[in-house]
């Protein structure tokens, strides 16, 4: 199978969205571009953006590496994209309201109610609950993979709570300041209004109770979370608070701040807590993170949390491939955006197929997230395969198994010249009654490896800047 | 049958409380054959919050401690008209999925002690089997106040073999769930024959048997519900029908004391 490259096509001939880039890159000199790539790193370091990886001794931080050489999408490409996003986006969030109410999509039988009913992501303390403004993902990350011209495939949805955007801005604003001359050759979209747009997105979800000038705030759960700095980014820029559970009490029926003047409503919260720890009155009752009868508030209407409760409903992997008949259910329309092929692992005939071609297979669990705990069949060991055909075994439910797509690549950055690495593509998208903004371009994940296809920063991944550029 | 009912929950700490929430479902539930013809509920040492149905369809409110109090006191009065229904409870009702009563909870899993019961039970319907199950579980479980442990499973009840009327019914739930059948928990009052001072609120069981509906089994008293239960909450077990669940900071001791009086008007 021929390797797409996004850059030199497939037959090495640039192709239109890189030939200014590429022109101007054939006049610049290695020496001043490696040194321009360590410059780079040096300010990633002096903002401090780090990235705690699980599962390694102490949380070690380590700066998520990044490469100069910008991932480049035509305008015609993103135009299709964008329709395809805001499509899945609108199902999505249809599906969610049908799943906590009336389960149209159950009784028409075009999902089996064992998705729903056997599914741990199903939160029963939702049903019957219609969030401020009908919206219930606010902010949803659309992971993108493609291998071809004109082949973009849904790898994923995450419509918990995606993070990533501060490298997607970071990455920006380090482009503009390492080679502010190819911003004025290449007609590049802006990203920077992200924090601007995430802000008005939420404050138009308001719910009822709100007076005035709706108060927006950022809950982390504190500065241990991996992805902490992204949290503390997000509400410096969209000029909000930051807070922790312990600063937040229900009084007069809102959850309130504390603040120097006694205090204050919130009449958004754009939490970075999981639902399990959201609320220790009504889920983990061990949760030190969350606001005890935050949910009692929220179902009076005094609160909007972002992103609702319950949404991984819609965005687990066994889910997932049912999303082209989901987004056809309630929109009435054929999926613009494909998704991957994907098999069952519960399904005996699948299971069967699985065991059968193991070594060609991408096979994830269920509700695996970082790209932890799967298999990449073609690179694993006859060990490797021979343990995890034990696990696909005794949990044939826990899986589901993708073929291993021949993902396009991008040339990056390397002491000897270009060279080809596979990548993936998160656009952000915002919801609120006032309807759906994708931010043009998104976090472009890239294998640094040679010829891996893992992308996740835990595994090792690295960033590109994105650009969408102007008609 | 009329019946009057006061019930009083008064806590008492040892220090004054800084902060803290409490929940409460204590308004009798729209039930066939249960009207409530009038109810209040006053609390005094704390602040109403929030007043919403939850997903069970239990009015549930939300107060907060009024700062520094060493006591909070939840007064739940009125009067409910109750007609004999013979333990069924009728049709489900509400968005809650049918399915999601078959769930099994931390407190409702079944494991060797309830199929060593299942294994035993016999009927040739399900209700048949139902009430089989209740008069075993009766049987394996003696009735005995202050031994047992509010986070108790199902299973630590069996293992203990004595509790009281809520692992009687987190038995009877992992049972029932595990025979196929959806069930629920149910909180309420219950007037013990000949006595207007009862000793505490009341919970049961409720399942679901194709053709009836819901149908009532008080395994404590090896029955079904008549006219003298009162509905309050329904849950998936214990932790979702309690009357009263609280989250409270500082490390003040807690004493409870309960007054309730559950009186025949005619």
């Amino acid at each position: 199978m021929d390797m797409f490259d996004e850059m030199q096509g497939q037959n090495g001939q640039i192709r239109s969205p890189y030939a200014t880039f590429d022109a101007w890159l054939s006049d610049e000199d290695a020496a001043r571009l490696r040194a321009k790539s360590r410059e780079a790193e040096d300010l990633f370091r002096l903002t401090g953006i780090t990235f705690n990886v699980y599962g390694r001794s102490e949380a070690e931080e380590r700066l998520i590496p990044f490469d100069i050489i910008p991932r480049i999408i035509s305008a015609r490409e993103w135009q299709r994209l964008e329709r395809g996003i805001e499509q899945r986006v609108c199902a999505i969030n249809a599906f969610l309201h049908d799943i906590y109410h009336r389960q149209e999509i159950l009784r028409a039988g075009r999902l089996p109610q064992e998705m729903i009913s056997s599914n741990e992501a199903f939160l029963p303390q939702m049903i019957g609950m219609m969030p401020p403004g009908g919206v219930y993902t606010h902010i949803t990350g659309i992971d993108l993979v493609r291998t071809g011209p004109d082949d973009f495939f849904v790898l994923e949805d995450n419509a918990r709570t995606p993070s990533g955007v501060s490298y997607m801005l970071e990455n920006r604003e380090t482009m503009l300041r390492m080679f502010p001359e190819l911003f004025s050759r290449n007609r590049v979209r802006p990203v920077s209004d992200y924090p601007r747009n995430l802000r008005r997105s939420l404050a138009a979800s308001a719910p009822v109770a709100c007076e005035g000038t709706p108060t927006v705030a950022v809950l982390t759960p504190g500065i241990f979370n991996s992805a902490y700095y992204e949290h503390a980014f997000l509400a410096d820029k969209m000029g909000v608070e930051l807070v922790e559970g312990h600063d937040l009490r229900i009084v007069d029926g809102r959850v309130a701040m504390r603040t120097t003047r006694g205090y204050r409503p919130i009449d958004v919260l754009y939490r970075r807590v999981d639902d399990d720890f959201l609320d220790p009155l009504n889920f983990n009752p061990d949760s030190a993170l969350g606001v005890p009868g935050i949910m009692d508030i929220y179902r009076a209407g005094g609160i909007t949390i972002a992103n609702a409760p319950g949404t991984g409903i819609s965005d687990d992997k066994a889910i997932y491939s049912y999303m082209p008949e989901i987004v056809e259910f309630y929109t009435g329309e054929r999926p613009i955006l494909q998704n991957v092929p994907t098999w069952r692992c519960n399904e005996k005939e699948s299971l069967d197929y699985v065991l059968a071609h193991l070594s060609e297979l991408v096979v994830k669990e269920v509700h695996g997230s970082g790209g932890y705990g799967m298999l990449i069949g073609p690179a694993a060991s006859k060990k490797e395969l021979k343990d995890f055909e034990r696990k696909l075994r005794a949990r044939p439910g826990n899986y589901i198994a993708q073929p291993t797509l021949s993902l396009s690549t991008v040339p990056v950055f390397t002491k000897a010249g270009l060279a080809p690495r596979h990548v993936d593509l998160r656009p952000y998208v915002l919801m609120s009654p006032e309807g759906i903004n994708v931010t043009p371009g998104g976090l472009t994940r890239v294998a640094m490896k040679k010829g891996s296809l893992v992308v996740n920063s835990s595994q090792g991944g690295g960033t590109k800047d994105t650009w969408v550029l102007e008609d | 049958m009329r019946l009057a009912i006061s019930h009083i929950t008064r806590y008492s700490y040892s220090t004054p409380v800084p902060y803290g929430v409490q929940q409460i479902k204590l308004y009798p539930k729209p039930t066939r054959g249960q009207a409530v013809i009038n109810w209040s509920i006053t609390v005094e040492g704390a602040t109403q919050e929030a007043e919403f149905t939850d997903h069970h369809r239990n009015h549930v409110m939300l107060f907060s401690f009024d700062q520094g109090v060493t006591e909070l006191v939840i007064h739940s009065q009125g009067v409910v008209e109750m007609a004999d229904q013979a333990g069924i409870v009728g049709p489900h009702e509400g968005l809650a999925p049918l399915w999601l009563f078959q769930r099994a909870t931390e407190h409702t899993r079944a494991g060797k002690g309830c199929r060593d019961i299942l294994r035993s039970v016999e009927g040739d319907s399900d209700l048949e089997r139902l009430h089989d199950l209740s008069a075993r579980i009766h049987a394996a479980i003696v009735y005995e106040t202050g031994k047992s442990e509010i986070a108790w499973s199902a299973e630590d009840a069996l293992a203990a073999g004595h509790g009281v009327c809520q692992d009687h019914a987190h038995v009877f739930l992992a049972c029932a769930r595990a025979m196929g059948l959806p069930a629920r928990y149910v909180s309420g009052y219950l007037r013990m024959d000949g006595q207007d001072e009862q000793s505490a609120t009341h919970a049961w069981a409720e399942a679901h048997v194709e053709g009836l509906g819901w149908v009532g089994f008080d395994v404590s008293n090896a029955i079904s519900p008549d006219t003298r239960y009162v509905r309050v909450a329904t849950g998936l077990d214990y932790t979702e029908a309690a009357p009263i669940a609280g989250h409270r900071y500082g490390v003040a001791g807690e004493n409870m004391d309960v007054t309730l009086r559950v009186t025949q008007q005619q």
